[in-house]
């Protein structure tokens, strides 16, 4: 990522960590004065994913801001479990309307910010993957289409779990829910559905697109802070396990976090005004399996009367993912960094320098991790 | 200042001279004049530190106006029609958070069959949202009410939708006194929000609450609804000595201190009505007319006193409530409980059918004999109607009743090859 080229990583976990970084480098999480935007006592549940990245994403805009902002959110889980009267987590100003219109309301926001000349307070607007890709589309593209002045974040745990896990658009194929059930020839949701909303959201050409995961929480605050540097429609879409949707372990969110992006089913990239401009490429690839199995959303692919021929098709997913997006580390054999697995021996042969900077940046991350 | 100037245009200049901050449209047939009028005022910079978004749907227009009041903004829009129905979750959200939202509705037919034209179906299936409901008689008042509008909904803090017949009064050239800057803006303060999203001090809005407090919460609405029954009143008044005009309030009795026979109803038929009432006082009947123009909250008290003395009352409404009757008949004979008069509601106008004289004269003789149904749909074709009857009957696939009924009636255009 051009704006933090040097990442480090705990040992064997591949967890960013902060220690070895200078004072102004480090996360915004790490810092004292965070602002706590979604603060402690909330009623998610262990292991929520999307409590973890709407606390990081926000205080990164509370930070880019200096806490001028303003959110409004779409109904769905982050609303409940942080706003049940009289209660509130929130220590900024926040709106809960409707389920499918928080990106509208975002814009109003920003319109009355915009008339009162009040243009340094900024808006985020966000949702989960039901209240965004679902029923808050029509209102998400409008607002994109105008490039109205609000960040819009996406929580996306592939399901409506407030509801009770129910399909979304964005339920991958394979998955059961509450409306997908594991039974039948085809168990689980169908293939060929759902969309990318990401991909939705580049073509229509806005200043800022990024994906992020919650493994990856340095990643996510780099990318709100880029986010927050232009003005216009800019899109986040945010990647959360869902401990209770999924049948996952709650202390498997991070780890499922970074496993769906190590397979490709998940590119974690950045693009501005429609074109990709950044990917984080995937730094050891695994089989699908290795995401799937530890989720009982997927049990029924497994064991004697598994489906193997629906894990292929989900790797071939995967596989799409990693070639449309050039996931997977395409410097030459001879650029490898020692400790690969395919070359040992660095040989700088580039002499352009900018091509050689890049190259190690790679470097750093790639040793950092053996 | 007199102009001879389209009703969406009085109303889009008087929006303006209102300031808003943020206005959100969409179109839809009839209100779309309205927008297009306020558009020009933006763009060209003649109404200043104002924001126009054109949305994309009207639930956007509601949700955009709902962001913008929130945060501190004088919001406006406008709808109509299929638009208000499609917007109706943020029209409820709306109220219940307390946003002084004023909208336009140029009151439109419900489909389907798809029908652009003049009736209160709309805007009747939104009599319970929380909303206050004014409806105009004349582009005159559609205008004046609309600066009464902002007044009323940020000095209770309920967003207001002002009413005004489709095509009737949006389309119609008519003489309208405009008021001038200086005259708005000593009637209308700057919109102070009792909350508002604010970085310096945060909050936040439109947490869940349940059945430990929601009831106190829906009564405190209708508390705060009935407080405009004093309100309206008092912002007429005022309006009176800074405009000079007696308009709004929450009913217009004419000519009804002795009046035997009382019509009732609201938005633009008034005008034909009075007319009607006029020749038929002059023939000697005791007949009035009383409009009312602030159909929620609904004036139980003023319309109670006006028809105590009545000896019948007939609601002439422009809208049907499917397997009841009369929306404003079933409101009205509320209002009269206790008391004995004949009561007739009278379905007039659906779908943009022309209310002429000659049809409310035959009507009123009907009553005045005594012959009046309870239930009667004017001018309405009984035997095309039982014809049509007949045909499902005899037919399992009879086919769309609109077009067997067009065809029936000889429109040329509908007549089989």
């Amino acid at each position: 990522m051009p704006y933090q080229p040097i990442k480090f990583y705990q040992t064997g976990s591949f967890v960013v960590g902060n220690r070895l970084l200078d004072q102004n480098e480090r996360s915004v999480q790490s810092d004292t004065e965070r602002l706590n935007s979604l603060t402690s006592g909330h009623r998610a549940c262990q292991g929520c994913g999307e409590a973890l990245g709407a606390r990081y994403a926000l205080d990164a805009v509370a930070k880019a801001t200096g806490g001028r902002m303003i959110a409004a959110n779409a109904t769905g889980c982050l609303e409940v479990f942080s706003t049940p009267f009289p209660e509130t987590s929130w220590r900024i100003p926040w709106i809960h309307s409707l389920f499918g219109n928080a990106p509208a309301v975002a814009t109003g926001i920003a319109a009355a910010m915009h008339a009162k000349g009040r243009d340094d307070i900024r808006v985020v607007g966000q949702g989960g993957d039901g209240g965004t890709i679902d029923i808050g589309f029509g209102c998400l593209s409008g607002m994109f289409e105008r490039n109205d002045d609000v960040l819009y974040i996406c929580y996306d745990n592939e399901a409506y779990m407030n509801t009770g896990v129910q399909r979304s658009g964005a339920t991958p194929p394979a998955a059961r829910t509450a409306t997908t059930q594991a039974v039948g020839p085809n168990p689980g949701n169908v293939f060929g559905q759902g969309k990318d909303m990401p991909r939705i959201a580049m073509a229509h050409e806005i200043p800022y697109v990024a994906t992020a995961t919650v493994a990856e929480l340095r990643d996510l605050e780099a990318k709100v802070e880029r986010a927050m540097s232009f003005r216009g429609a800019r899109y986040i879409h945010v990647f959360v396990p869902c401990p209770l949707g999924w049948g996952s372990s709650s202390n498997d969110t991070i780890k499922l976090a970074r496993l769906v992006k190590e397979t490709g089913l998940f590119p974690v990239f950045e693009a501005e005004h429609g074109e990709v401009t950044a990917v984080s490429k995937i730094r050891r690839r695994i089989p699908v399996e290795e995401y799937l199995r530890p989720q009982r959303r997927y049990a029924h692919l497994f064991g004697e009367h598994g489906h193997p021929e629906t894990i292929e098709r989900i790797q071939a997913l995967a596989d799409r993912n990693i070639a449309r997006y050039a996931l997977l580390d395409d410097l030459p054999d001879s650029l490898k960094p020692p400790g690969s697995a395919v070359g040992r021996q660095v040989r700088w042969q580039s002499e352009d320098l900018s091509e050689q900077t890049s190259a190690m940046a790679i470097l750093t991350e790639t040793t950092g991790a053996h | 200042m007199l102009s001879q100037i389209e009703g969406s245009k009085a109303v889009a200049d008087a929006i303006a001279l209102c300031r808003p901050e943020v206005i959100c449209a969409y179109p839809i047939s009839p209100q779309t004049h309205i927008v297009e009028g306020l558009s020009a005022l933006v763009k060209s910079g003649k109404l200043a530190g104002c924001e126009y978004v054109n949305v994309e749907s009207e639930f956007a227009a509601m949700s955009v106006a709902i962001g913008a009041s929130a945060a501190g903004a004088r919001a406006y829009t406008a709808t109509a029609s299929q638009g208000l129905l499609y917007m109706v979750e943020a029209v409820y959200n709306a109220s219940g958070l307390g946003l002084p939202i004023v909208m336009t509705v140029a009151n439109r037919a419900i489909g389907s069959p798809i029908n652009i034209w003049n009736d209160h179906t709309d805007t009747m299936s939104q009599r319970d949202c929380g909303w206050i409901q004014l409806y105009a008689e004349t582009n005159q008042e559609a205008a004046d009410l609309h600066i009464q509008a902002f007044k009323l909904a940020e000095e209770l803090s309920l967003p207001v939708m002002v009413c005004m017949d489709g095509f009737i009064l949006t389309h119609a050239y008519e003489r309208v006194d405009m008021p001038n800057q200086e005259q708005v803006d000593a009637y209308l303060p700057a919109f102070e929000p009792r909350q508002v999203l604010d970085p310096a001090a945060p909050i936040s809005i439109g947490a869940m609450v349940g059945p430990e407090a929601f009831t106190e919460v829906r009564f405190l609405a209708h508390h705060k609804q009935m407080q405009a029954l004093d309100l309206i009143p008092e912002i007429a008044t005022e309006f009176q000595e800074i405009f000079g005009r007696d308009s709004g309030g929450l009913v217009r009795p004419y000519r009804t201190e002795d009046a035997e026979t009382v019509i009732v109803a609201l938005g633009s038929v008034l005008g034909t009505i009075k007319d009607v009432v006029d020749e038929r006082r002059e023939a000697g009947e005791k007949i009035g007319v009383l409009g009312i123009t602030s159909f929620r909250p609904f004036p139980m008290l003023a319309i109670r006193g006006v028809l105590r003395h009545a000896q019948r009352v007939i609601i002439l409404e422009k809208a049907l409530a499917i397997g009841l009757g009369g929306i404003v008949s079933d409101n009205v004979r509320n209002a009269l409980s206790g008391i004995t008069l004949k009561g007739n509601t009278v379905i007039a106008g659906l779908g943009g059918r022309a209310i002429t004289k000659v049809s409310l004269h035959k009507l009123f003789d009907e009553a005045r004999a005594d012959r009046l149904e309870r239930l009667v749909f004017l001018d309405m074709d009984y035997d095309l109607v039982q014809r049509e009857i007949e045909r499902t009957k005899q037919q399992r696939r009879s086919g769309s009743a609109a077009e067997n009924i067009l065809r029936d009636v000889g429109v040329v255009a509908a007549r089989p090859a």
